[in-house]
C-alpha cells in the first residue's frame, strides 16, 4: 500500500505554464501583426488618395474669370491600382460644386490647407475613406478657394485585413503549437536527472542502503544529500534494532538458561514427588517462555523479510536435507525416525532461503513435538506443476474444527493443551508460503492417524 | 567427557558445570576468549561449548581461528539468538552445531553425540564390561562376536549403566536422563526400556537387575 498521494506532475505543470506563456505571446504577435499591417494598408490608401486629390487640385485653373478643371485621368486611375473599389470625387469652388458627386460630404471647417485631411465615413451604404485638399486660386483679382475631395470604398482594405488576419492567426497557432512541443521536450529533458535518480533508487534491493553516488544537477543536490542522510539514519536504525534484538534475546535467554539449568540440578536432587513436580512445572514454564520469545522473534523476522522479499534459486532437496539434519537429534531423543523421500530429478524454486528454511523447520518441529515416541515422520517432496512438501506424522492430528483457525496468530489446537507451544509455528509457515505465492495445506494423514501439513510453492 | 565451556555469565557457567557434573562429565570454564585459547592449547577436549557474545570479542572470531589452526575439536555454539540467518552464518564459520539458550540437556547431549558421530567418533567412546563392548557412537553392543543395534533411548539408558557398572540408579534418576521435561510419562515407562535392554542382553554375560525398592544396576550374570 502506498502512502504517496501524487499532487500532479512537475512536467505537466511546467508544460502547461510554458504553453500559457506561448499562447499569450502568440496572441500578442497576432494583434501586433494585424495592427501594423492594417495601419500600413490604411497609410498606403491614404497616400494614394492624397496624391489623387492633390493632382486634381493642381489641375484646376482659371480661364477668363472662370474656374476650370481638366480632370487628369491618372488621378483616378492610380486609385484603381489598389483594388477594384469604387471611387468618388467632388471639386468645390467657394462652396459650389464644380464637378463630381454633389452629395459627397465635406468638412468645411478645415479646408484652408494643402495638407490633406483624411476621414472615414458612411457614404451610399459603404464605408468610404476620403482625402480632402484645398487650394487657393487667383481668378482675376479674386481669390477663390478650391476644395477637392477624393473618396474610395474600403472593401479592398477589408479583404487585405482579412487576409492578414488569417495569416497572422495561422502563424500564431503554428507558433503556439511549436512552442508547446518545445516546452514538452524541454521539460522532459530538464526532469530526466530526476527520473534517473528515481530509477536508480527504485532498482535497489530492499537491503541496499548505500548512499546514492551519481553526478547530480545542482538543484538536486539537496534532495540527494537528504536521501543519503535518510538512508544512513535508516541503516543505523536497522543496525541498532538488530543489535537490540540480539542484545534483548541475550539478556532474556541467558538468565532463563541459568534458571532452567539450576532448576534441573535441583530437580535431580529432589526426592519427594510433589516437589519434583513443582520444579518440573517451573522448567516447562521456562521452556514455554523461551519458545514463545524465539517464535515471536522468528515471526517478526518473517514479517519483515516477507514485506521485502528477496528471492534466489533454491534447491528444495538441499534445503530439506539441512532442515532434517538439524532436527534429527531432537527426533532421535524420542526414537522418532525421519524418512526423507526425495525425487531423483533436479529442480529449483525461487524464494528466500532463510524464510523457507524457517517455515520447513517450524512444521517439522511441530511434527516432532506432537508425535509419540518410536514413530515415523515422512518428509516427502513431490514436484509436479508446483513444489509440494508433505510433512506426515503419526501424532494426534488436528481436530476438524481447528483446521481453519490454526494459521491465525497464537491459535492452537484444542487437543494439545498438555504440550508446550506458542501458536505461532503454523502462522509463520503460512506467512512464508503466502509471501512466495504458495499456500499451506493442513490436513490429516491418509491413514487417518496423525497430521499431514503441506507446503505448496510455485516452481521457478 | 571433558567439555570446555566458554561463557561469560558466571551464574550460567556455574549452573551448567553443576548440571554436567551430575551426568559425570568434567567441565572447564573459560569466561573469555583469551582464557579459552589458553586452555585449548594445553588440554584436549571432547567438545567445546561456545557462547557468541563475550566480553573480549565475538565468539565467531574464536571459531575462525579455531578452524584456521585446524583444530578438530567439535564446537557447539550456545546462542541466545534464534534467527536462522545467524545460525547459518555460524555453521559457515565452522561451528559443528548450535543450540539456542535455554536448552534441554538431553538435546545438547543428543547434538554432541550427533556431532561426534559425524566426525567419526572419539576413540575412547566404547566401553567394556563383563565381555560386553558398548559403543555409544555406533549405537551398538557387541558380545560373543555378535552385535545388537540400540535405539536412542536404549542407548542412553545403557550408557548410564556402562559409565558406572554395578552402581544402583533409582527409577526417577533414570527417568530424568531418559525423558525430557516435556514428555508426560509415568515411572513405569522406564520398565519398558529396562525390559528391552534385558532382551537384547539375554545371551550376553551381563544383565540389568532390579534392586527392590531402590532401582536398577548392571551386573555380571552369576
Amino acid at each position: 500500500m502506498s502512502v504517496l498521494k501524487p499532487t500532479g506532475s512537475i512536467r505537466r505543470r511546467l508544460v502547461i505554464q510554458l504553453a500559457i506563456i506561448a499562447a499569450l505571446l502568440s496572441l500578442a504577435f497576432f494583434f501586433t501583426v494585424r495592427f501594423v499591417a492594417e495601419q500600413a494598408a490604411t497609410d498606403t490608401q491614404d497616400n494614394i488618395l492624397a496624391a489623387s486629390a492633390t493632382s486634381i487640385a493642381d489641375a484646376v485653373y482659371s480661364e477668363g474669370g472662370a474656374v476650370r478643371l481638366e480632370l487628369p485621368y491618372s488621378a483616378l486611375s492610380m486609385l484603381g491600382t489598389i483594388s477594384e473599389d469604387r471611387v468618388f470625387y467632388r471639386v468645390i469652388v467657394d462652396g459650389e460644386t464644380l464637378t463630381g458627386y454633389e452629395d459627397l460630404p465635406i468638412n468645411e471647417a478645415r479646408n484652408a490647407s494643402r495638407t490633406p485631411l483624411f476621414e472615414t465615413m458612411e457614404y451610399r451604404g459603404d464605408n468610404v475613406r476620403t482625402a480632402t485638399v484645398s487650394r487657393t486660386l487667383s481668378v482675376g483679382n479674386q481669390s477663390r478657394t478650391v476644395l477637392v475631395v477624393v473618396g474610395q470604398t474600403r472593401l479592398g482594405l477589408a479583404a487585405i485585413s482579412t487576409r492578414i488576419t488569417t495569416t497572422a492567426t495561422a502563424v500564431g497557432v503554428g507558433f503556439f503549437l511549436f512552442a508547446t512541443a518545445l516546452s514538452a521536450f524541454a521539460a522532459q529533458n530538464a526532469l530526466s536527472p530526476l527520473n534517473k535518480l528515481a530509477e536508480s533508487v527504485a532498482r535497489r534491493g530492499p537491503n541496499d542502503l548505500r548512499p546514492v553516488v551519481a553526478t547530480t544537477p545542482t538543484e538536486l543536490v539537496p534532495l540527494v544529500s537528504g536521501l543519503n542522510s535518510f538512508m544512513r539514519r535508516l541503516r543505523d536504525a536497522l543496525n541498532r534494532s538488530e543489535d537490540l534484538i540480539a542484545e534483548a534475546a541475550h539478556r532474556i535467554r541467558t538468565p532463563l538458561a541459568t534458571v532452567r539449568t539450576q532448576a534441573e540440578v535441583i530437580h535431580r536432587q529432589m526426592e519427594r514427588p510433589k516437589n519434583r513436580n513443582s520444579v518440573r512445572e517451573m522448567i516447562r514454564a521456562v521452556d514455554e517462555s523461551s519458545r514463545s520469545a524465539g517464535q515471536l522473534l522468528d515471526h517478526a523476522m518473517v514479517t519483515f523479510r516477507s514485506d521485502q522479499l528477496e528471492t534466489q534459486d533454491i534447491d528444495p532437496k538441499e534445503l530439506l536435507h539441512e532442515v532434517v539434519d538439524r532436527l534429527s537429534p531432537t527426533a532421535e531423543l524420542k526414537d522418532i525416525q525421519i524418512d526423507l523421500q526425495l525425487p531423483n530429478n533436479d529442480f529449483s524454486i525461487s524464494g528466500d532461503p532463510i524464510l523457507l528454511q524457517n517455515a520447513a523447520r517450524n512444521i517439522l518441529d511441530n511434527a516432532i513435538k506432537y508425535s509419540p515416541g518410536e514413530t515415523e515422520i515422512v518428509v516427502r517432496l513431490i514436484p509436479s506443476d508446483t513444489c509440494r512438501i508433505d510433512f506426515i506424522d503419526q501424532g494426534r492430528g488436528f481436530a476438524d474444527a481447528d483446521i481453519r483457525n490454526l494459521t491465525k496468530r497464537f491459535s492452537r489446537g484444542t487437543n494439545v493443551n498438555d504440550i508446550v507451544g506458542s501458536g505461532l509455528g503454523l502462522t509463520i509457515a503460512d506467512d512464508v508460503a503466502r509471501a512466495h505465492g504458495g499456500k499451506l495445506v493442513i490436513g490429516t494423514n491418509d491413514n487417518g492417524v496423525g497430521a499431514c501439513v503441506s507446503l505448496v510453492l510455485p516452481l521457478s | 567427557m571433558r567439555f570446555l565451556l566458554v561463557e561469560d555469565n558466571e551464574e550460567l557457567a556455574k549452573a551448567l558445570s553443576d548440571r554436567f557434573a551430575l551426568d559425570g562429565h568434567v567441565v572447564d570454564h573459560a569466561p573469555n576468549l583469551g582464557d579459552a585459547e589458553l586452555r585449548t592449547r594445553t588440554v584436549a577436549y571432547d567438545l567445546i561449548l561456545l557462547d557468541i557474545m563475550l566480553p573480549d570479542g565475538d565468539g565467531r572470531e574464536f571459531l575462525r581461528s579455531h578452524r584456521i589452526n585446524a583444530d578438530s575439536t567439535p564446537v557447539i555454539v550456545l546462542t541466545a539468538r534464534s534467527e536462522v540467518s545467524d545460525r547459518v552464518g555460524l555453521l559457515d564459520l565452522g561451528a559443528d552445531d548450535y543450540i539456542t539458550k535455554p536448552f534441554d540437556f538431553s538435546e545438547l547431549e543428543a547434538r554432541s553425540r550427533a556431532v561426534l558421530r559425524r566426525l567419526g567418533g572419539a576413540a575412547n567412546n566404547s566401553k567394556e564390561f563383563g565381555g560386553v563392548v558398548f559403543d555409544s557412537t555406533a549405537g551398538q553392543i557387541t558380545f560373543n562376536g555378535h552385535s545388537e543395534a540400540l535405539r536412542n533411548r536404549e542407548l542412553r539408558l545403557l550408557e548410564i549403566f556402562f559409565n558406572a557398572p554395578g552402581k544402583i540408579f533409582s527409577k526417577s534418576y533414570l527417568m530424568d536422563r531418559l525423558f525430557s521435561f516435556q514428555d508426560d510419562v509415568s515411572e513405569n515407562a522406564i520398565e519398558v526400556y529396562i525390559g528391552r535392554l534385558r532382551r537384547k542382553l539375554q545371551d550376553s554375560p551381563v544383565t540389568i537387575e532390579t534392586v527392590r525398592g531402590v532401582g536398577y544396576h548392571m551386573t555380571q550374570k552369576t
